[in-house]
């Protein structure tokens, strides 16, 4: 099949009124709420040296934090506000998606504008300001009349650098709940979708050019003091802000929103209950890629209304517990924590998606290695694997304690490329998950605990507070508990690691509801004791 | 119409104009000559308040400058920078209706005056009046510059080495020029000058500056008579160029 026959392509370009249209609202705002701060700022401070070096030293350093740490900053900060106005005046706001990225990337927007619009105004001939001075101006006067036109182009290059540093960053707004047009990259990079990936980059890089070139018809226009350039120019802005708002006005909004971390089973299991649930009837929609602080509090907030989680990661992030208990203890406590927050822990879908220590079969058999245990006596000349945060989470150090592993060395990588890595022998063992359709693929073998190092991490169903008692949304949800058993979530996220059209969630989805779904009968319960260890990435 | 009584100012730790007395009556042409570091820019920057003098008085029209409007006093002063001083991005229309822009004229009048003005200054209004600054010739922004002081009527007009960086044809015409604008218009002109031979041949009356002082004032004759070694120096120098270049020249024929 040919890339542009690719049906993918159609299906990305379905979702590019909605991504597109939240994307050109996030950035346009935050570029005109970063101008309307940073120009005044440049102005007062641009004949006080110390306010200036304060000032551009301020914006440097928030341009020196990444991109994707300055969004999800802003989201607890925001929290943090919300409860602090709540208490104080009683009121409230969301602190998800369009105000936190909003604020944070025009925040982003400051350097360029600010230090562009310095350099520009300090730049000018003080000959002429006198000169304006000596002609009678006033400083209102000698400022619009002849700095701010002389110091144009160069602040028009700072707005424009900053328009497309904000344009391509509010693709990171994605784990903070604002849709952009980093939906197609987050979900295309964890689904290894690389249409949507490519389209996604392609979709904003032209956006950035757009907005670009118009600001530079508008710059060009008031440089050569020419009304239909700029006018073009601003209608342009605007034209582009309108065909954005448009379509979203025409939708109408879903009553439930299905809320999805940013991994590949995450996508394909918020699509299956977005599915379920309008067929019964329900209007939903899903909202993917969050970052997993996100996405609880999100919940909390009412700000989505169901989603997936894992027991063993709620009991280490929000209960805050280190100590280890069985799976149905766990989920007990459990349970009653979640209940006093409001929220329903409606049941379990029946499968793990733990840390699992993960190794090549053959060599593992070579080896006689089955457990951890076993494992053990050869770690001095072996190296291992994680994702970003598996060696800073209480498991590993659970585990390191549990068992005293002392690996020769350790590294980090993307979740999607250690399933490989540890095939080819690039190192000995890798910290995976026990649902990942790669382990079966590149024929590893998860390694029991038997000392139970590792908490269980079932997937679990989470209701918003609003939800508790909303029986027809339970009843939508009731036939998948317990129907995903470990095999089928793996082979499910097999498919969706594939790289044809009939690898996303969405695909996977009804493939997923089609084998489950026709079960008459529960699965078997499960026994104890089943020799894995949990959990995912990007689950901190 | 201006004096300068006891006027001192003072930059950190460098005395710029020190003690300072000076009249100019209406009508006069002064032009200040002094070295550079002299004072005598800044004494002209006093005048209408782009620096503000530290002690004595100043008064304008009767009107001591420390107690009125800085940005109305400007108004009504003409001021003519030392290499224009117009702004790029106007045109030279735009440039010389600045002014009378600032003062609320209403826009047909002042393109009248500017036409008006261009004539004065010599330069051909349909060819002129649109261009940009960066277009013109050393000595027509310097035209312009004039017309640009001229626009709002003034009846005192202050100049910073007017004509200091033009060729010497240009300076003599533009000299010339503005001389006869000075008497057909009643103006009274304050001009700051390095060059003892353009200051011979403009003012009626000269004021002599180094290191902040004024060391002494009159005409051309009045100066001859001073017992300053510095002014002397400074009065002979026209003459013994002019001798030299007499003795270089042919006596007879074209030059």
């Amino acid at each position: 099949m040919s890339l542009l026959s690719d049906p993918r392509w159609g299906e990305a370009l379905s979702h590019l009124p909605d991504y597109l249209g939240n994307h050109v609202r996030v950035s346009l705002a935050a570029l005109a709420l970063g101008l309307i701060i940073s120009l005044p700022l440049a102005i007062v401070c641009r004949n006080r040296p110390v306010a200036r070096s304060v000032l551009l030293a301020l914006a440097s350093i928030v341009q020196t934090v990444p991109g994707l740490a300055l969004l999800a900053l802003f989201y607890p900060l925001l929290l943090l506000a919300a409860s602090v106005t709540l208490s104080w005046f009683g009121v409230s706001f969301s602190a998800f998606g369009f105000l936190p990225a909003m604020l944070a990337l025009a925040l982003y927007s400051m350097l360029p504008v600010l230090r562009n619009g310095i350099t520009g105004l300090n730049g000018i001939d003080p000959a002429l300001i006198e000169a304006a001075q000596g002609v009678g101006m006033t400083a209102r006067q000698s400022l619009t009349m002849v700095e701010l036109p002389l110091a144009l182009p160069v602040m028009m290059a700072g707005i424009r650098t900053a328009a497309v540093w904000v344009i391509g960053t509010a693709t990171l707004s994605t784990p903070i709940g604002q849709t952009s047009l980093g939906n197609y990259i987050f979900a295309g990079l964890q689904t290894q979708n690389w249409v949507f990936v490519l389209f996604g980059c392609l979709a904003s890089a032209v956006l950035a050019l757009l907005v670009d070139q118009l600001l530079g018809l508008i710059e060009t226009g008031l440089r050569q003091r020419s009304r239909a350039r700029t006018a073009i120019g601003g209608l342009g802005i605007a034209a582009l802000v309108a065909a954005t708002l448009v379509p979203s006005l025409a939708r109408s909004s879903a009553s439930y929103v299905v809320g999805a971390k940013t991994f590949a089973e995450q996508y394909v299991l918020s699509s299956l209950i977005r599915d379920r649930m309008q067929e019964t009837g329900l209007s939903a929609t899903t909202r993917s890629g969050l970052g997993s602080s996100v996405i609880f509090e999100a919940l909390k907030a009412g700000d989505i209304d169901l989603y997936i989680d894992y027991s063993g990661t709620l009991w280490a992030n929000q209960l805050h517990r280190t100590d280890i208990k069985p799976r149905a203890e766990l989920l007990t406590e459990l349970k009653a924590a979640l209940a006093k927050e409001n929220i329903t822990l409606l049941g379990e879908l029946g499968f793990e998606n733990a840390y699992a220590l993960v190794m090549p079969r053959k060599r593992a058999e070579a080896l006689g290695i089955r457990s951890i245990a076993d494992l053990v006596a050869h770690t001095p000349t072996m190296s291992i694997a994680g994702d970003y945060e598996f060696f800073s989470r209480p498991e590993w150090a659970a585990l390191r304690g549990a068992y005293g592993l002392a690996f020769r060395a350790q590294r980090q990588m993307q979740p999607d490329f250690m399933y490989a890595a540890v095939a080819s022998g690039e190192v000995d063992v890798i910290a995976g998950y026990t649902s990942d359709g790669l382990i079966a693929k590149y024929d590893l073998v998860t390694l029991d605990d038997p000392k139970h190092a590792i908490p269980p991490y079932d997937a679990i169903l989470l209701l918003a507070p609003k939800r508790a008692d909303d029986e027809r949304l339970q009843a939508a949800l009731k036939p998948l508990l317990g129907k995903i058993d470990i095999a089928t979530m793996r082979e499910a996220n097999l498919r969706a690691s594939g790289n044809d059209a009939n690898s996303s969630p969405d695909a996977v989805a009804r493939w997923l509801w089609e084998k489950v779904g026709k079960k008459v009968t529960s699965l078997r319960p499960r026994t104890t004791a089943r020799g894995s260890i949990r959990h995912r990435s990007e689950d901190g | 119409m201006i004096s300068y009584t006891h006027v001192a100012k003072t930059f950190g730790r460098v005395v710029a104009v020190d003690d300072v007395t000076l009249d100019i009556a209406e009508g006069e042409f002064l032009a200040v000559v002094g070295g550079s570091g002299s004072g005598k820019t800044t004494l002209l920057r006093l005048t209408n308040r782009l620096i503000e003098a530290d002690r004595g008085t100043i008064t304008v029209e009767g009107d001591d400058v420390g107690q009125v409007d800085p940005v109305a006093l400007r108004r009504r002063i003409g001021y003519v920078f030392q290499s224009g001083g117009l702004f790029p991005h106007l045109s030279v229309a735009d440039n010389i209706g600045i002014t009378p822009k600032l003062l609320g004229t209403p826009g047909d009048e002042t393109a009248a005056r500017v036409d008006e003005l261009l004539d004065l200054v010599r330069l051909d209004r349909g060819e002129h009046r649109d261009r940009l600054p960066a277009a013109l010739s050393g000595g027509q922004r310097q035209r312009v510059g004039v017309a640009r002081a001229l626009a709002a009527r003034p009846r005192i007009v202050l100049m910073d080495e007017p004509f200091g960086a033009l060729d010497p044809l240009t300076r003599d015409a533009l000299g010339d020029d503005y001389r006869e604008l000075h008497r057909k218009l009643g103006l009274t002109t304050v001009m700051i000058t390095h060059d003892m031979t353009e200051a011979i041949l403009l003012a009626d009356r000269i004021a002599v500056m180094r290191a902040g002082k004024l060391l002494a004032q009159g005409t051309p004759a009045e100066l001859a008579e001073s017992s300053d070694a510095y002014v002397l120096e400074l009065l002979r120098t026209p003459r013994r160029q002019v001798a030299r270049l007499n003795a270089r020249l042919p006596q007879d024929g074209a030059a």
